[in-house]
């Protein structure tokens, strides 16, 4: 099941650069939650610091409190143990070149250690169904590299491998940017399906994309959470003069 | 006009390789037979003889030198490329091993003669291996590093996100994405040090005779076509074209085989 998010005076640089200024926001479970704004505002690096990748870069620094449940992602636990409880999914499909399908879907596992193998193979065709991927791949999982599927298949075997590690939050960092409509849409009908089971974040460019898939919509600006609302709202009688603007198109 | 030197020059390229190869096998096959292969030396003036115990040595010196310097090699360059980035200490390694690369080879068989031989009071296919080893280091560690650095970040990002430890998403990931790189590079060191001459006169002599005693003057082709090319001996020089002959052909043989059985792994339609 996925848990709530709560975000706290969230600050976050890239060295000089104060890319996140005093954020708090509370993510709903089991909700899609949508983050837009013009590039650069900062959703990208938001997300990052919802699983810690953002201090893999190493002039980044991070400060304030994300809580995901009842844990303190700061605090109470380590950087490898928050990435397998919230998974990520990047804006270009990346799964990895050496590895047949089935073990883009079972990497997580594995190289956390786990070996068993029945086991295995009940989760790589469970998460590959979940991806809606495990039709167009059932045949050859083991035979052909997860780089030779197509984009929009690719993206789906990258949501299938962050599935498989059983997180309870997923993170979308523009997921569908890449791919062309017939798979971008077949990403947010993914997204509706996934909701009931996992807690999701997707920043996203494409506007009519976040009014279609989520429940609640954060419009960021300069670094800034301008206005965070149900996407009902926002997108048809938003509160703050700049989240009007953006979202008729007047600039970003 | 553009592809037509393109071409040439791809001509100017290929030649030398070609023409020594056929000279090669003019001046060298027609002394290849079986007693070539299964005999060791005869004394001046007994016709026949082979280079039996040269091509085992040198394989004996070759693996010696491999398990010595490609796991150095790769290692250093794993380092200079994830660890150390941007370091001191990283920077210190990366200029000694281009330095290293540019040390003549006699000089390093003088240093392993130093460091090796003489402490241990003897000449040893050991000393060999250790010597031809530290020149493949430079090699392997600048190609590992360069190979690493061109992984994409994206297949970084990607392992990191589902909670894998750094140490073991470079060496599960990153390191596997790389092999084939990494692999070439380890060839490449193999073939230069396989046809050196100099390092092994100061460090494993050089035998008439069988022996595989890693801790004794060992045979080596390089060393037997040395002697048998600048003795007055007609017979000694044809077969010291067939040795030249052999270990080229060794040398194709070994690095198409590694490749063989290192792309085998590999899936359809990766990268």
């Amino acid at each position: 099941m996925g848990v709530g998010i709560e975000v706290t005076n969230l600050n976050a640089w890239y060295g000089a650069t104060h890319t996140l200024q005093d954020i708090n926001l509370n993510i709903p479970p089991n909700q899609a939650t949508a983050l837009i704004g013009p590039s650069g505002c900062g959703k990208s690096t938001f997300v990052r610091c919802i699983n810690r990748m953002h201090e893999t870069n190493p002039i980044a620094r991070v400060t304030g409190t994300v809580r995901i449940g009842d844990l303190d992602i700061y605090e109470d636990a380590k950087p490898v143990e928050i990435r397998r409880r919230v998974g990520m999914v990047f804006q270009r499909p990346n799964p990895f070149p050496t590895m047949s399908i089935y073990d883009n879907v079972a990497s997580g596992l594995k190289l956390n250690g786990y070996s068993n193998r029945r086991a295995l193979d009940e989760i790589v065709e469970k998460s590959l169904r979940n991806s809606a991927l495990w039709e167009e791949v059932k045949d050859e999982l083991k035979k052909k590299s997860g780089a030779s599927l197509s984009g929009g298949q690719q993206q789906r075997l990258c949501i299938a491998r962050a599935l498989a590690v059983d997180p309870e939050v997923l993170l979308m960092d523009e997921p569908a940017s890449a791919l062309d409509p017939v798979s971008t849409s077949k990403i947010e009908d993914l997204i509706f399906e996934l909701k009931s089971q996992y807690t999701i974040v997707i920043v996203t460019h494409n506007m009519q994309q976040a009014a279609r898939v989520a429940e609640k919509t954060g419009f960021f600006l300069n670094g800034r959470m301008v206005e965070f609302d149900s996407t009902h709202k926002i997108f048809t009688n938003p509160s703050d003069k700049r989240t009007e603007d953006y979202i008729t198109g007047r600039f970003g | 006009m553009a592809s037509g030197l393109a071409i040439l020059a791809t001509i100017l390229v290929i030649l030398p390789l070609v023409a020594i190869f056929v000279y090669l096998i003019y001046m060298g096959a027609s002394s290849l037979n079986l007693a070539f292969f299964t005999q060791i030396p005869k004394p001046v003036g007994v016709s026949g003889g082979g280079m039996a115990n040269a091509i085992v040595g040198s394989a004996i010196i070759l693996a010696l030198s491999s398990i010595l310097g490609v796991p150095i090699g790769i290692s250093g360059g794993i380092f200079l490329a994830e660890f150390g980035r941007g370091t001191k200490l990283a920077n210190a390694i990366r200029f000694t091993a281009d330095v290293l690369n540019g040390v003549p080879s006699i000089v390093m068989g003088i240093a392993v003669y130093a460091l090796v031989v003489k402490p241990q009071g003897h000449f040893s296919a050991f000393a060999g291996g250790v010597a031809l080893g530290i020149m493949m280091i430079p090699t392997i560690t600048r190609t590992t590093e360069e190979m690493l650095l061109m992984v994409p970040h994206a297949i970084r990002e990607a392992a990191l996100g589902l909670g894998v430890p750094n140490w073991r998403s470079v060496l599960s990931i990153t390191l596997k994405t790389a092999s084939p790189g990494i692999i070439t590079g380890c060839m490449l060191a193999f073939a230069r040090v396989a046809g050196e001459t100099a390092p092994l006169i100061f460090t494993v002599l050089g035998n008439s005779f069988w022996s595989t005693n890693i801790n004794q003057p060992i045979a080596a082709l390089p060393l037997q076509i040395y002697v048998f090319a600048i003795s007055p001996y007609d017979d000694w020089h044809r077969l010291a074209w067939a040795g030249a002959l052999v270990l080229i052909i060794l040398i194709v043989l070994a690095v198409s085989l590694v490749r063989y059985v290192t792309s085998r792994g590999v899936m359809k339609g990766a990268s």
